[in-house]
């Protein structure tokens, strides 16, 4: 630890607390420890065990010994094993959850990460998703012995219809990104077919970069549109950039700012004018369960994620699940298989499907995935997920009221707009000029009360950003102990910017230097 | 809470802010929310609606196999600290997240003797689909060689994905087996961007991958590096492989045998079936190919104090960073399902990992010859298997599998109905665990030989 950060680390002892968010790996939300975590550099399960140490044992060979060499020839075979541990299983048990006490979670402590949704991961769906029937169920079994798992698939792609307000769904792509690309591929199809040849997808400054990303993937090329005042799209703009050419307008509503364009149905109205497809990013449906449909406010396409609106854990980084639904003209596009019912109320994959863009991965999506996101659609049923979209957006304009008091507010004024849908926007430009202290800062110092910071520098059109998303899953007490920690970081950074600027204090390590792993990148351990 | 925000109720707050004319009139047309351990009732009465593989001796695989997986994942996976946080954007409180993303990369540069690998992509077929990308990239050609020893879901991923690329998928035939070697090299030309191949292919056999890398580097010239630093267009075609991990203990592994990228399906490395995933891709590659990879890196660097720690790096590669010009569009990939698989290959270990793939050689060769000497049996090639062949029955496939199901058994995939190629007709693709003994492969034998002659017979009636 520097020096010139020895006895400053305690915070504000006035702050709240509150049990979901304490205990975190970090200690006491609210109450910094004033060392970081003991211990030594952080050795790889590669730099453990011993030769000839072990954890697996091979079943005995029960056929007759054959001569290996015979069966596969030298020069197939491979020369030296693959420098793989040699480590006991106490010794994998004790290195992996070692390490893994050097993760924040959400089970752990809030986690406002904004676009991400991290509401609760009920333990029910890993308990069901384990089950034999879904967890060792073959991909290629035959569907009449897979009925359970087909209808599974049926009522969800229902669930989902009803929800987004889009008669039929695909639950192929593996996530958020995989679900754009089915998108554009769709949209691509859909005027194909129709003899067109339209080569740009229009994009707000606001959106997630997997859209414009997406956009190129597809082969299309990425226009982008201005927001306007207010924080939405900017219509003269878009009116200008629409015409014969575009192919789709690609939108996130409510946007990466947490606002609901209300000008949504003109913009519809725009984008259908010239013939092309409008795309939901559905990263924030949370905000719109059972209170608005993508279907209704004029989308074509709507991607979903699972891991976000439903519950399916983040698991550090996936898995995810991005099923699509769609509008009747681009249904005949969706890729293949697709889970139908016949007529005797049995469930099948239908592949023949002659207008499909085909398969985006193998057998039929994130299955894993769906079984948690239908067990949380069925605990909540209709109304639990309004009142789940309702409370998040309750939350949300809660914690955007309390950071709205004086002592927040002048430092990190509101980018956009007066309310907000399940996430809001800060701006930490203020408080760089007037405390010297960056958004960046006041995330890191945010560790060490024990919080996950927002996502930050995004969208890029706010300086300094931050994005709160608290979701519905989120106490009052919890909501408050957060607006306090911020607080009370912007009035430390006021008597003394070092304190920020040098954080953290209290992680398993402090702040890493970023642009040496890029300059020079070592990215697996050295063996000998 | 409501005081607070300065509206006297939540409907306000939505009132103003969604137009009414986009607002929905009543309620979701869902049913009703239940109780807890009523949901469980629920989803266990569909999972007693499949037949999974612990309610029948399963010899599917067809790229996803019924490998055991050690309780430890379970208890490893489901711990909140890596079940419930996200991609690692704040690594001073990431670090075990990161450190496992680093040892998975070292594990699988090891598995394929590839100096770099990514974090993690979605599944196997998409993962070739990327390696794809990576070769347009790289050198900006326009058709993409396959041969028909990938899996059938691998081509048609591919060819979904190329459409987008603006890039055409050429099919190059097997022969005996294997790709035709002849074939494969006349069809490399100054337009290809990259070369695939699957390693075990499709139908169970060892390919000669060497030969088969030799083959595009000297058709192309050879003396064009693979990469270049600069714009696309430097680069001669890349060598693309899909690996069955499980079989590189003793299986040459494809950056011996001149393999640009090898990617492929994680399932069998400690994952379960799920139906179908989730699961992994891997990617891993050569040197040059680094800062034009897709999805997460971790990399090793030092804190303030001097202390070992590790980031996400090369984000500059990302769509966070570089939106429309970025390497791939990927941002969720599979982190928890790639620790599942790194625990499993420290779990197996360096003798593990041979021992298993011994094993698997053996037990497939003993089940192979034990099946072809079945009336109305063959073997469909017969080139090297490691865990997974191919025989022909002279009987209906389908209805020989159903007459297996009713003993129990399912005997492997249809390979006619997954391909849908018409000489695949007749083809079963058998798959070969270690879950799967001497004594399995007898019943199996026994299973199936009567029920292709019980098929024959009453054709021949």
């Amino acid at each position: 630890m520097s020096a010139a950060s020895g006895n400053r680390l305690h915070a504000d002892p006035g702050i709240d607390t509150h049990p979901s968010t304490n205990g975190g790996p970090q200690g006491i939300a609210g109450e910094p420890r004033a060392t970081p975590a003991a211990g030594s550099q952080a050795s790889t399960i590669f730099q453990k065990g011993a030769p000839g140490r072990r954890a697996f044992v091979c079943p005995p060979l029960d056929v007759p010994a054959a001569d290996g060499q015979e069966l596969l020839p030298a020069g197939h075979r491979r020369s030296e094993p693959p420098r793989l541990p040699e480590v006991s299983e106490p010794e994998i048990v004790r290195h992996y959850v070692g390490l893994s006490k050097r993760n924040f979670d959400l089970d752990s402590g809030f986690y406002p990460l904004g676009s991400c949704t991290m509401k609760h991961n009920p333990r029910l769906h890993e308990r069901v998703a384990s089950l034999p029937g879904h967890a060792r169920l073959h991909p290629l079994q035959d569907p009449e012995r897979a009925q359970g798992a087909l209808e599974l698939m049926w009522n969800l792609q229902g669930a989902l219809a009803e929800i987004s307000g889009l008669p039929h769904v695909s639950l192929q792509p593996s996530a958020g990104s995989h679900g754009e690309l089915a998108g554009v591929l769709l949209t691509r199809a859909y005027h194909e077919d129709r003899g067109e040849t339209r080569r740009r997808v229009l994009t707000p400054d606001t959106a997630h970069g997997t859209n414009p990303a997406t956009v190129t993937m597809a082969g299309l090329e990425v226009v982008v549109l201005a927001t306007d005042e207010a924080g939405g799209v900017d219509l003269d703009d878009l009116r200008a950039k629409a015409d014969s050419d575009v192919a789709c307008l690609m939108l996130t509503n409510p946007n990466t700012l947490g606002l609901f364009d209300p000008n949504i149905e003109e913009i519809a109205a725009i984008v259908h004018g010239v013939g092309a497809t409008l795309y939901y990013d559905g990263a924030n449906l949370n905000a719109v369960m059972g209170l608005s449909r993508p279907g209704d406010m004029g989308f074509d396409i709507v991607h979903f994620n699972l891991h976000k609106s439903f519950t399916q854990p983040h698991g550090g980084g996936g898995p995810g699940s991005g099923p699509i639904a769609v509008s009747e003209r681009i249904a005949p596009f969706l890729p293949r298989p697709l889970v139908v019912r016949r007529e005797d109320g049995t469930f099948d994959l239908d592949y023949e499907r002659a207008k499909s863009i085909g398969r985006l991965r193998g057998f039929q999506g994130n299955y894993g995935c769906f079984v948690r996101a239908y067990a949380y659609i069925c605990s909540l049923g209709g109304d639990g997920l309004k009142d789940a979209s309702e409370t998040a957006v309750l939350n949300a304009n809660y914690l955007l009221a309390r950071l709205s008091e004086q002592g927040v507010a002048e430092h990190l004024p509101r980018a956009f707009g007066e309310l907000c849908m399940h996430e809001f926007v800060l701006s930490g430009g203020p408080m760089k000029r007037a405390l010297g202290v960056k958004t960046l800062d006041l995330a890191k110092r945010l560790l060490d009360f024990g919080f996950h910071p927002p996502t930050v520098y995004f969208p890029l059109l706010v300086e300094e950003a931050l994005m709160i998303e608290p979701t519905e899953t989120e106490s009052k007490e919890t909501l408050d102990a957060f607006a306090d920690a911020i607080a009370a970081i912007l009035r430390e950074a006021a008597e003394d910017p070092e304190i920020a600027r040098n954080a953290p204090y209290t992680t398993p390590v402090r702040r890493l230097n970023e642009v040496a792993a890029a300059k020079r990148p070592v990215i697996r351990q050295a063996l000998d | 809470m409501l005081a607070a925000i300065g509206v006297g109720s939540v409907q306000e707050i939505i009132d103003r802010q969604i137009p009414e004319a986009v607002r929905l009139d009543g309620k979701l047309d869902l049913p009703e929310g239940l109780p807890e351990q009523d949901v469980y009732v629920h989803l266990r009465a569909l999972a007693e609606r499949n037949t999974s593989a612990e309610e029948q001796l399963s010899f599917l695989g067809a790229g996803m196999y019924d490998h055991y997986v050690p309780a430890l994942i379970d208890m490893l996976t489901e711990r909140s600290e890596f079940l419930t946080p996200y991609t690692p954007y704040q690594p001073e409180t990431s670090q075990g997240g990161l450190q496992v993303m680093f040892e998975y990369q070292t594990a699988i540069s090891e598995l394929t003797a590839l100096p770099v690998s990514n974090a993690s992509v979605y599944e196997g077929p998409s993962a070739v689909a990327a390696a794809a990308y990576l070769a347009k990239l790289n050198n900006g050609g326009r058709r993409l060689v396959a041969s028909a020893g990938l899996h059938p879901h691998t081509i048609e991923t591919l060819q979904t994905y190329a459409h987008g690329y603006g890039m055409e998928v050429v099919e190059v035939p097997l022969r005996e087996g294997v790709t035709d070697l002849d074939a494969w090299a006349q069809a490399i030309d100054s337009e290809t961007s990259a070369a695939i191949f699957a390693q075990p292919n499709f139908y169970g056999a060892v390919e000669d991958a060497a030969s088969l890398s030799a083959a595009v580097t000297g058709a192309a010239g050879g003396a064009a590096a693979a990469g270049g630093d600069g714009d696309a267009g430097g680069g001669r075609p890349l060598v693309v492989a899909q690996v069955d991990p499980i079989t590189l203990g003793i299986l040459k592994p494809p950056g011996e045998c001149g393999v640009d990228v090898a990617v492929g399906e994680g399932q069998p490395l400690g994952n379960r079936l799920d139906f179908g995933g989730p699961s992994f891709g891997f990617f891993a590659a050569r040197e040059e190919s680094l800062r034009r990879m897709p999805g997460r890196i971790a990399g090793e660097t030092v804190d303030v104090d001097g202390r070992r720690g590790f980031v996400l790096t090369l984000q500059t590669r990302e769509q966070h960073i570089r939106r429309e010009k970025a390497t791939s569009n990927i941002c969720t990939a599979q982190a928890l399902n790639a620790l599942a698989g790194v625990v499993y290959l420290t779990w197996l270990g360096r003798r593990g990992i041979v021992e298993l793939g011994e094993l698997l050689l053996a037990r497939t060769h003993y089940a192979r010859e034990t099946l072809a000497r079945l009336q109305g049996v063959e073997k469909l090639h017969e080139q090297p298997v490691i865990r997974e062949f191919a025989v022909r029955l002279d009987a209906d496939v389908a209805t020989v599998r159903r007459r297996c199901a009713q003993q129990g058994v399912n005997p492997g995939v249809d390979l006619q109905a997954l391909s849908g190629r018409a000489e695949d007709s007749g083809g079963l693709l058998v798959a070969i665990t270690e879950r799967r003994s001497r004594a399995d492969i007898d019943r199996l034998a026994e299973v199936l030989g009567a029920a292709v002659a019980a098929e024959r017979e009453a054709v021949s009636v």
